[in-house]
Parts: structure tokens; sequence; C-alpha cells
């Protein structure tokens, strides 16, 4: 079968009936290993002692809600260069799961930061970025509740998304401009190239658990979309029988 | 290109007579100004320090109150299909439109800016430096805003939702314009960088916005 032939819907249905249980299985096992990698296997840091754990469920977080916006963009594409209904099913339903993802990046940092820096909130380039980012989902899912005509709500969406998409590295890179400037030195960095073997093994398997339940949520969501919007089709047609009779 | 010319002059015309309500936005602006010493309190070294960054809140706050005005009244009156028909690109057609804006709408409030300024006990120099900054990057935030206004038209959606869209987009704009407002009162902070890159911002928006507005248009409006 051709790739392209899954951009039918039928098609599309049949083959996440097909590919979900493995998902969701994949994604279980993912996490069992990765949970238990994270909290038995993995040490305790030095000077953060067991907060350090949090960092298995708040950078995949993060992670995955950059991929929402990335997967959106793509979609959006697909929404106004080839108007297709697969695409815009694509787009609408990534946007609450990137936010959610977000949500979890920015809830676990404010509990991290509490016994780190001694207060939930600081206005850290990371942290403004990625408030931003998840700001930006919420306008886009405002915008498409606002709208009752799906394919019209899709194609401003899709552009809103592609400007988004420009914009979120300007925003990233001006944020960390303004928080060098206004609190320099003071800026707590995990990551790069100095994190240890033993704790980078969990973080990358959570991450791959994080991805996986990404995918299962996305494509039961994208199905669940598609079947919603038959279901508004067929009381469409009902009432106009009905009306007609 | 006449037909650009003729845009711009009518909207500008149609702007400053009755009914235009091109100098509301100042009277907003001056009000934020005003309401800002209630919050914070009347002491005049912490209104210096905070000055620029009230002046550009302000002129953010009323640049946004302004835009539903931007497409709305064209649409509604049916010249908006015109544009949408006729010869000229609609990509410039909406950028003369928000040029139109711009110079009805921001412009006042950069001239504005000054005198309020002293409202806020900014100095002599800094007042000049920080009405600069807002005459480079008002544009940016009609032209940002000028994205949200094409949506709202097209959605036939006003109120919170042009606001709740078009905000995050500024956040770039107000770091710059803010930070390059600050070297007037600060020494130690620079100027030349944030300025420049506010330049930067302002020239990107303006490619950006209309062709942006210009996609939702013709998608959105069918």
């Amino acid at each position: 079968m051709e790739w392209i032939a899954l951009a039918n819907p039928s098609r599309f249905l049949a083959l996440a009936e097909r590919l979900l249980p493995g998902l969701a299985a994949a994604t279980a096992l993912a996490f069992a290993a990765g949970l238990y990698a994270a909290f038995f296997v993995a040490p305790e840091d030095y000077q953060q002692g067991a907060t350090v754990r949090i960092m298995f469920i708040h950078v995949p977080g993060a992670w995955l809600g950059m991929l929402g916006w990335a997967i959106m963009s793509v979609a959006a594409l697909g929404t106004l260069v080839w108007r297709h209904p697969l695409a815009d099913v694509a787009l609408k339903t990534a946007a609450p799961i990137g936010a959610a993802f977000t949500f979890v990046c920015l809830v676990t940092g404010a509990l991290w930061g509490r016994p780190m820096w001694g207060t939930y909130w600081v206005w850290d380039a990371r942290l403004t970025s990625v408030l931003v980012l998840f700001l930006m989902y919420l306008g886009l899912i405002a915008l498409w509740r606002a709208i009752e005509d799906p394919a019209r709500a899709a194609r401003a969406a899709a552009v809103l998304t592609l400007v988004g998409a420009v914009n979120l590295p300007i925003i990233k890179f001006s944020v960390d401009w303004w928080s060098t400037l206004h609190q320099p030195a003071s800026v707590f960095r995990v990551g790069g190239s100095t994190i240890h073997p033993a704790i980078l093994a969990p973080l990358l398997v959570m991450a791959l658990a994080f991805t996986l339940l990404f995918a299962t949520l996305y494509v039961s969501a994208m199905r669940n979309e598609i079947l919603r919007r038959r279901v508004r089709t067929l009381r469409l047609l009902q009432v106009h029988a009905a009306q007609g009779a | 290109m006449t037909a650009l010319a003729a845009l711009l002059l009518r909207d500008t015309r149609l702007a400053v007579r009755v009914g235009g309500g091109a100098l509301m936005g100042v009277l907003f602006f001056l009000l934020v100004v005003t309401m800002v010493p209630f919050g914070v309190g009347p002491d005049l070294k912490l209104l210096g320090r905070i000055g620029p960054a009230i002046l550009w809140i302000g002129a953010l706050l009323a640049t946004l109150l302004g835009l539903d005005r931007l497409l709305a009244a064209d649409h509604d009156d049916g010249s908006l299909d015109l544009i949408l028909m006729g010869h000229a690109p609609l990509e410039l057609a909406v950028a003369a439109k928000a040029l139109a804006h711009w110079l009805t709408t921001g412009l006042p409030l950069v001239i504005a800016a000054p005198l309020f300024g002293i409202f806020l006990n900014i100095d002599g120099s800094a007042i000049g430096i920080v009405a600069l900054t807002l005459l480079v990057g008002t544009p940016a935030l009609t032209f940002i805003g000028l994205i949200g206004a094409a949506l709202a038209v097209a959605l036939q959606r006003g109120g919170l939702l042009l606001p709740v869209l078009v905000l995050p987009l500024t956040v770039p704009v107000l770091i710059f314009g803010i930070a390059a407002g600050d070297a007037a009162i600060l020494n130690a902070a620079p100027f030349g960088a944030p300025f420049l890159i506010l330049i930067a911002l302002t020239l990107t928006s303006v490619v950006i916005g209309p062709v942006a507005a210009a996609a939702v248009l013709r998608h959105g409006l069918d």
C-alpha cells in the first residue's frame, strides 16, 4: 500500500485499528521500563537528591510539547496546499495533546523549582518560552472552538500555526536574550553534554515512552475526530432528510 | 500602484473623519498611563524606572484595541470583497490598509508618548529615545495585529479572541523595544543591539503580516 493511500480516512481508520493495540502495549512496556529505571536504577544527584527524578518526566514533556507544534506545522501545509480533510484532522487533534505535554512540563518544572530554587516560578528563559508556547497552544485551541464549520476553522488555524512556527524560534531567541540581560549567571542548567550516562539512559527510555504515548494518543484522537465528523455529517443529512419530507 | 495609493488615502481619510476614532487610541493610552500610578503608587523614582515599560505596554494595549477596526468596517460594507477581487495583489492591499491604520492610530501614540513620558518622570533625553523605539516598534505591532484582524474578519468573531491570538506573537517586539528604551535610563544597558533587532523585527513583520493576513482572507472568506 502506498503511503498516500493513507490520506483516505477509511484506510486511515483501518490502519489505526490495527496499530493502536500495538502502540498502547509498547507505550505501557516503555513506561514500565523507564519508570523502573528512573526510580530504582538512576542514582540520586549529589546536590539535588531524589528531586532529580522529576527530570525524567519534565524533559520529555518539553520535547513532546515542541514536537506537537512541529507536527501541526506539517499538517498545516497539508491543509493549505492540498486542502485535505485528513490534514485538518491531524492539525486539530495535535493541539490539545501538545498543550497537555507542555502543561506537564510547566507543572513538573514548578514542582521541581520549589525545592531547588525555593520558588515555584522564576522568569528564566526556558520557563518563559515554554509558557509562551503553552499560551499559543491555548490560543489555537480557542480559535478551533470559536468556529463551527470545521473546514474554515482548519484553514484559519493552519495560517496561525505556520505564523507560530516562524515566530516560535524568534520568541525563544528574544526570551533567551531578555533573560541573560536581566539575570545573568543564575540560569540553572540541566542537559547538554554535562549529563551523566547513568541518568541519560533512563531519560532516553522515558523520552521513548513519552513519544509512544504521544503517538498512541494522537492516532486515537485522529480516529475519534474522523468518527466525530462522520457523526456530524450523518446528523446534518438526517436533519435535511427530515426537512425535505 | 495608484490603486494602493488611493486605498491608503481613503483609509486615512475615513479614520480621521467623524466616526473614524483615530484619536481614541491616544485617549486610551493616556488612561493606561494614568491608571498605572494608582496601581504601583505615586513614587516618582519608581515611575521613572519603569516608565519606558509603561509606555510600551500602554502603546501595545492601545494598538490591540484598535485592531478590530482595521478590516471589520470594510468587511461589513462589502468593500473588502472589492479589494479581494481587485487587480492589486491582496498582500499589498492589506499592507496599504495596515500602513494607513498605523498612520492614524500608531503614529499618534508615538507623538503623544513624549508628553506622557513627562507624567512618568522620564527625563528629557530618555523621552526622546523611548519615543524613537516606539516609532520603530509600533509598526511591528500593527502588522502582526493585521493577522489577528484578518482572522477576526474571516471567522466573524471579535472580542477577546483577537488579543489572545496576537499577544504572544508580540513578545519579541516588547522585549527589544523595552530593552532599547531601558538603555536610555540605565547607563549599563546596551542600546545599539536591541534597537537594531527591533528594526529587524519590524521589517520581518511587515513581510509576514500581510502575507499571512492575505492567506487568511483568501482561504477564510468563501
